[in-house]
C-alpha cells in the first residue's frame, strides 16, 4: 500500500462490502486513539488486510487526507479496493463482450447431445478467445499511441497478460473442450504453436520480402522455422528458390523436397486410421534414415540438419532453440517428428521431458510454464488454481471454469463452505464487478446463474449501488422486481421517496410509494400536503391531487386528501349539495384524521351560511354530533380552552348549526303548496 | 467517473458493397470529457449539440469539422437544482432537452422547465415547480408549445407565449398513474402524440380531443426509454426498452394485404375514441379497427441481454445504444 508505513504508524482496518478501509493511528503508542479513524475495535498493533492479499495489495486506489486533530502530522485513511483491473478502460470491452457470450452459453440448449453440443461449446470457446484477441489489439493500439511512458508500460504489460491468457485458453480448448484425439491432436497443437510463437514473424517477413531471399543471411533460419513448425509447403517453396540459385545442389534439393512432400501427417477427416498412418510414417522415417546414412546431404550442413530434424533427432532440434523460443514449441516439434500419433494421455511424459531438455537446468520454469504443464497433465483443477494465483483478476478463471463445467468436465469439487468451484469463482468475479459504478449491471446476470448463493449475494450488493439519478434507481428497481426481491424494492423506494420529500418533490415521492405499494409512506406524504394546506390555506401541487386516480386507494389518508380536494372543487363549482354530502361522508366514515375535524367543520360554515338551505335536518344533527364529539373529547386538549380563536370558532359553529337546523326544520315541515 | 461525448463516423455510403451492406465499423472521430451522466442530447444545428447532464448542467458543444474536435461552447450551470442552490448535492438531473434553433427547452428531476436561447447567458424563461413530480421528457408540439411527461402519468401541454405558469392542458392515463418516460409527436400530423410508460406500454394520444389516450398497446416488459416516429416515414415508429428489445412498429397500408400478422410478444388493446372522425383522412395510428388496419411489429434485436437506453432514426439508418456499452448502427432499415 503506497504511503502506508507500518513502522512509522500503526494501521488498523475495517471491512466493507466491497472495500477495505485502512487507516493510520497512534493508538497503543501514546495510550489513546488520537486519529479520527473509523476503527471499531482496539487496533491490533500491526495488522493489515489479508484475504486475496495479492489482489488487495495491487488494488490500492485513492487515499484521503484525514483531518489533523492537533497531532504533529495528519493521519490518512486508505480505501483499498479488491479489483483494480475493472477500472482499466480498454478492458471494459472484454468484460462486456464476454458477458454476452456467457449469457449465450447459459441459455443454449442442453438437449443437444454429442457432436453438435461439442461443436457448440468449441464455438463458445473460440468466441471468448476472439474477444481476448480483440482486446489485445485495442490495448496494443493504445500502447502505441500513448505518449506517457508509465501508461505505455502498463498497456504493454496488459498485452502480454492477455496474450498469455489466450495461450492458456487455447490449449485448454484443444485438450479439454474439444478433447482432440490422437491424430487431430497433433494438428491442433501445431496450429496452436504457429499462432502463438510469433517472435520469429518479423524475421520471416524480412526474408520473404527481400529481393533474393536465398542470399539473405537469415534464409536458412527461416527455412528451419518453417520445418520446425511443420509448414512444409512454405519450406519447400523457399528451398526451390535456393535450388534455382544453386544448381549444384539440385540433386540434394530434389531428394529433400521429395521427402518433405511425402511426409505423412494426420488428417482431420476419417480418411485413414491411426494404424495406417503409423505404418506409412514408419516407412517414411526409414527412408529418411537411409538418405541420411548414405551421406546424401553431407556437403550441405543446413540440409543435413533439416533431415535430422525430420528424423526427430532431439539434439538437432535442440540446436535451433532460439528459433523455437519456448519449450512447448520444442514439445510439439518433437511430437511431430517422432510421435505424430501421440495420444492425449501420453502428452504429460513428453511435456515433462521437453521442458527439462529445453530449459536444461539453466532457468527455472515460470508460472506460465507450470500452468501449461498442468494442462498437458490434464490436471484441470491445478490449472485453475494456478491461474487464480497468478492473475490479478477473476475474469479468466471464472469464465474458463464455467465453460469446463458446461462440458461436464468438473466433478462437483465441493469447497468447504458448500458451493462448488464454478460458483465460487463466478461469485468472486461478479462481486468485483459490483464495486464499479457501471459494470455492476453485468454482475447481476452472473449472480443469477449461481444457484446456491447467487441470490443472497445479489441482495446484499444491489442495495449498495449508488443511486445518483432516478433513472439508475429505476434500473435497480427493475432488477429487484424481476427477481421478486421485495425487501430491496421497498427499501430502495423508501430511500428515493425520502430524498424526494426532502427536496419538496411531493409528486415524485408519491410516485415512488405507489411503485412500492407503500401505504405508510403515502400516509406520510398526505400528512405533508394537509399540513401545507393548514398553514397556507390552499393546496400546493393541485395537478397531483386532482389526478390521483386509483392510486388514491393506497392509503386512507391519501383517499381523504383526494376526496377533500374534490370537496373544494365541488364547492368551487357551486355544487353545494354534493359538496355537503361529501363533507359529511368524510367525517362520518372516519376517513378524516381527528386532527382535521375542526378544519372540516370550519369548512362547513360557509355552507351553513348560504342563503338556501343545503344541509338536511339529518345531516345537521350529524354535524352537531361531530362537533360535540370533538369538543367533549380529551380534556388534555388544552388548546380548546386556551385558544380564543378556537372557542370563537366553536361558538360560531354552534350558532350556525342551530340556525341551519331551525331553517331546515321549517323547510322540511312546509308542505309543497302553491 | 469518466463520461465522454463522442462523435463517430459510421462509414460512408460510398463503401456499400454489392448487396448494399456497409463495410467497416463506426470509428471514433473526436470526444470530450463530460461531467456527470449524459441524460439526453440533441443537435441544435449542423455543428452544435446540446447535452443534458445528471448534475443539472446543460452544455452546448461545438463540433469543429475542419480539425475534428469538440469544444464546450456554452454552459448553463445549475439549470436544474433542488431548493438550495449552494449545497453541493443540490443539483437535480436534467432529464430531457429539445431544440428548435435557437431555442432550447430543458426539463429535469426538479420539476422545472427552462427555456434558453442559444447564445444568451441566462435563461429566457423558467417555470419553477412546473410539476410536483419528475419531468421525464419534453418535445415541441408547435413552435410555441411544448409537451412534457412526468412520473405520475400525465402529459401536459405548455403554451410558452402565455405568462402564467400553468399548463394549458393536462392529459392522463386511465387507471394506474404509471410514470411516462418518453414522448414524441407525429412529424406531419401534430395532433398525434406517442408516449411510453414505465410498464412498457405505448400510448397513442389525439390531443385535439379527450384527456385519455386513443390506444394503449401492451408492448415491452419493462420501462420504455425512448419512442420515435420516423421523421420522413411517419407510419413507422420505434421504441426501445429496459428489457433489451427495440421494436419497429409498422402501420404502412400495404401490410394489410399480407395474410400473416407478425406480432412478437404483447397483446394489443385498443380503446375506441368517442367522436366520429372522417375515416378517410385519419392516420393509421388513430384508427382502431384491428381487422382493417394491421400493424406489423418486429423486434430488431436477435439476442437481447441488457437494456437499450436510447435510439435515433433518420432516413434508412437506425442507431441505438445498450447498457452493454455497445452502439449498433443499422443502415438498411427498410431493406
Amino acid at each position: 500500500v503506497p504511503g502506508a508505513d507500518p513502522s512509522a504508524r500503526q494501521l488498523c482496518f475495517a471491512w466493507g462490502p466491497a472495500e477495505v478501509l485502512v487507516c493510520e493511528t497512534l493508538f497503543g503508542r501514546a495510550g489513546g486513539c488520537r486519529s479520527r479513524c473509523p476503527c471499531r475495535s482496539p487496533c491490533p498493533s500491526r495488522l493489515w488486510a489479508a484475504g486475496r492479499a495479492g489482489g488487495a495489495a495491487r488494488a490500492l486506489t485513492g487515499s484521503l487526507a484525514g483531518t489533523g486533530d492537533g497531532a504533529p502530522s495528519s493521519s490518512r485513511v486508505f480505501v483499498v479496493r479488491r479489483d483494480q483491473d475493472i477500472y482499466i478502460q480498454t478492458l471494459r470491452k472484454l468484460f462486456n463482450e464476454s458477458h454476452g457470450i456467457f449469457m449465450g452459453l447459459q441459455r443454449s440448449e442442453e438437449e443437444l447431445a454429442g457432436k453438435s453440443r461439442k461443436a457448440q461449446l468449441v464455438q463458445v470457446s473460440k468466441n471468448y478467445r476472439s474477444v481476448i484477441r480483440a482486446c489485445m489489439e485495442d490495448m496494443h493500439q493504445a500502447a502505441v499511441s500513448t505518449r506517457d511512458p508509465a501508461l505505455q508500460g502498463q498497456y504493454s504489460t496488459q498485452v502480454s497478460i492477455l496474450s498469455a491468457m489466450e495461450l492458456i485458453w487455447n490449449l485448454c480448448e484443444i485438450l479439454f473442450v474439444e478433447a482432440a484425439t490422437a491424430g487431430p491432436l497433433l494438428l491442433r497443437l501445431l496450429d496452436w504453436v504457429r499462432l502463438h510463437v510469433c517472435d520469429v514473424d518479423s524475421m520471416v517477413r524480412e526474408v520473404l520480402s527481400s529481393e533474393s531471399p536465398s542470399k539473405h543471411k537469415l534464409f536458412w533460419n527461416v527455412v528451419d522455422v518453417f520445418v520446425l513448425q511443420g509448414r512444409m509447403d512454405e519450406a519447400r517453396h523457399l528451398l526451390s528458390k535456393e535450388a534455382s540459385a544453386n544448381p549444384t545442389s539440385m540433386n540434394m534439393y530434389k531428394i529433400l523436397d521429395d521427402l518433405m512432400k511425402k511426409m505423412p501427417v494426420p488428417s482431420l477427416g476419417n480418411t485413414q486410421t491411426l494404424t495406417e498412418l503409423e505404418l506409412k510414417w514408419q516407412h517414411w522415417h526409414e527412408e529418411c534414415q537411409r538418405y541420411l546414412q548414405d551421406g546424401t546431404f553431407a556437403s550441405n550442413p543446413h540440409m543435413e540438419s533439416i533431415c535430422k530434424i525430420l528424423l526427430g533427432d532431439e539434439d538437432a532440434i535442440l540446436e535451433k532453440k532460439e528459433l523455437m523460443t519456448t519449450w512447448y514449441h520444442f514439445l510439439v516439434t518433437r511430437l511431430l517428428y517422432s510421435h505424430p500419433t501421440v495420444k492425449p494421455m501420453e502428452l504429460r511424459f513428453y511435456a515433462q521431458s521437453s521442458m527439462d531438455l529445453f530449459l536444461g537446468g539453466e532457468s527455472s520454469p515460470e508460472p506460465l510454464d507450470m500452468i501449461l504443464m498442468s494442462a498437458f497433465e490434464f490436471e484441470m483443477h491445478q490449472v485453475i488454481k494456478e491461474c487464480s494465483i497468478v492473475l490479478s483478476n477473476w475474469w479468466f478463471v471464472a469464465h474458463l471454469t464455467d465453460l469446463l463445467d458446461h462440458c461436464k468436465l468438473l466433478q462437483s469439487h465441493n469447497l468447504y463452505f458448500g458451493s462448488n468451484m464454478r460458483e465460487f469463482l463466478l461469485l468472486e468475479y461478479a462481486s468485483g464487478l459490483f464495486s464499479h459504478h457501471s459494470l455492476w449491471q453485468l454482475g447481476v446476470d452472473y449472480f443469477d446463474h449461481c444457484p446456491e448463493y447467487g441470490r443472497v449475494y445479489l441482495e446484499l450488493h444491489i442495495e449498495r449501488v449508488p443511486l445518483s439519478t432516478e433513472q439508475k434507481a429505476l434500473k435497480v428497481l427493475r432488477i429487484c422486481e424481476q427477481r421478486q426481491m421485495h425487501e430491496q424494492v421497498r427499501s430502495i423506494c423508501k430511500i428515493m421517496a425520502m430524498k424526494a420529500l426532502r427536496n419538496n418533490r411531493l409528486g415524485s415521492a408519491l410516485s415512488w410509494s405507489i411503485r412500492a405499494k407503500d401505504a405508510a409512506f403515502a400516509t406520510l406524504i398526505s400528512d405533508r400536503f394537509l399540513k401545507d394546506y393548514c398553514e397556507r390555506g390552499c393546496f400546493s401541487d393541485l395537478d397531483l391531487i386532482d389526478n390521483l386516480g386509483p392510486s388514491m386507494l393506497l392509503s386512507d389518508r391519501l383517499t381523504f386528501l383526494g376526496k377533500y380536494r374534490e370537496f373544494h372543487r365541488l364547492y368551487g363549482e357551486q355544487r353545494f349539495a354534493e359538496a355537503a354530502r361529501l363533507l359529511l361522508t368524510l367525517m362520518t366514515a372516519h376517513i378524516a384524521p381527528c386532527s382535521f375535524w375542526m378544519t372540516l367543520l370550519t369548512d362547513a360554515l360557509p355552507l351553513l351560511e348560504q342563503k338556501e338551505v343545503i344541509f338536511s335536518a339529518e345531516q345537521t344533527y350529524e354535524l352537531m354530533r361531530c362537533l360535540e364529539d370533538l369538543t367533549a373529547g380529551n380534556p388534555d386538549k388544552q388548546k380548546f380552552q386556551d385558544d380564543d380563536v378556537e372557542t370563537t370558532k366553536v361558538e360560531m359553529l354552534r350558532l350556525a348549526l342551530a340556525r341551519n337546523l331551525a331553517r331546515v326544520i321549517v323547510k322540511e315541515g312546509t308542505v309543497e303548496g302553491s | 467517473q469518466d463520461n465522454r461525448i463522442s462523435i463517430w463516423s459510421a462509414g460512408d455510403l460510398g463503401n456499400a458493397g454489392l448487396n448494399g451492406e456497409y463495410h467497416g465499423e463506426p470509428h471514433l472521430l473526436c470526444d470530450i470529457q463530460h461531467n456527470g451522466d449524459v441524460m439526453d442530447m440533441q443537435f441544435l444545428d449542423q455543428e452544435r449539440i446540446v447535452v443534458a447532464s445528471s448534475t443539472g448542467t446543460v452544455t452546448v458543444f461545438r463540433h469543429h469539422q475542419n480539425n475534428q474536435t469538440l469544444s464546450a461552447n456554452h454552459r448553463w450551470e445549475k439549470a436544474h437544482y433542488h431548493m438550495d442552490q449552494d449545497t453541493p448535492c443540490g443539483g437535480a438531473a436534467c432529464t430531457g432537452v429539445v431544440c428548435n434553433n435557437p431555442e432550447i427547452v430543458t426539463v429535469g428531476e426538479d420539476g422545472r422547465i427552462n427555456l434558453f436561447r442559444a447564445d444568451q447567458k441566462d435563461a429566457v424563461r423558467t417555470i419553477d415547480n412546473a410539476d410536483s413530480s419528475t419531468l421525464h421528457a419534453v418535445t415541441f408540439l408547435r413552435t410555441t408549445e411544448i409537451l412534457t411527461v412526468n412520473s405520475i402519468g400525465q402529459l401536459k401541454i405548455w403554451d410558452l407565449r402565455q405568462q402564467r405558469n400553468e399548463p394549458s392542458q393536462i392529459f392522463s392515463l386511465a387507471g394506474d398513474r404509471v410514470p411516462l418516460h418518453c414522448v414524441d409527436r407525429h412529424p406531419n400530423q401534430q395532433h398525434i402524440v406517442a408516449t411510453g410508460g414505465q410498464d412498457g406500454m405505448l400510448s397513442i394520444w389525439d390531443i385535439r380531443q379527450g384527456t385519455m389516450p386513443v390506444s394503449l398497446l401492451n408492448a415491452h416488459e419493462a420501462e420504455m426509454w425512448e419512442v420515435h416516429f420516423h421523421p420522413s416515414n411517419p407510419d413507422h415508429l420505434f421504441t426501445c426498452s429496459e428489457d433489451g428489445s427495440l421494436w419497429h412498429w409498422d402501420t404502412s397500408t400495404n401490410v394489410s394485404e399480407k395474410p400473416s400478422f407478425l406480432h412478437q410478444g404483447g397483446r394489443s388493446t385498443a380503446y375506441l375514441s368517442h367522436s366520429t372522425i372522417n375515416q378517410s383522412v385519419v392516420s393509421a395510428w388513430l384508427s382502431n379497427d384491428p381487422t382493417k388496419d394491421r400493424m406489423e411489429i418486429t423486434n430488431l434485436i436477435p439476442n437481447q441481454t441488457l437494456s437499450v437506453n436510447s435510439l435515433d432514426v433518420l432516413g434508412p439508418c437506425l442507431v441505438y445504444g445498450t447498457d452493454a456499452e455497445a452502439i449498433y448502427v443499422n443502415r438498411q432499415l427498410f431493406a
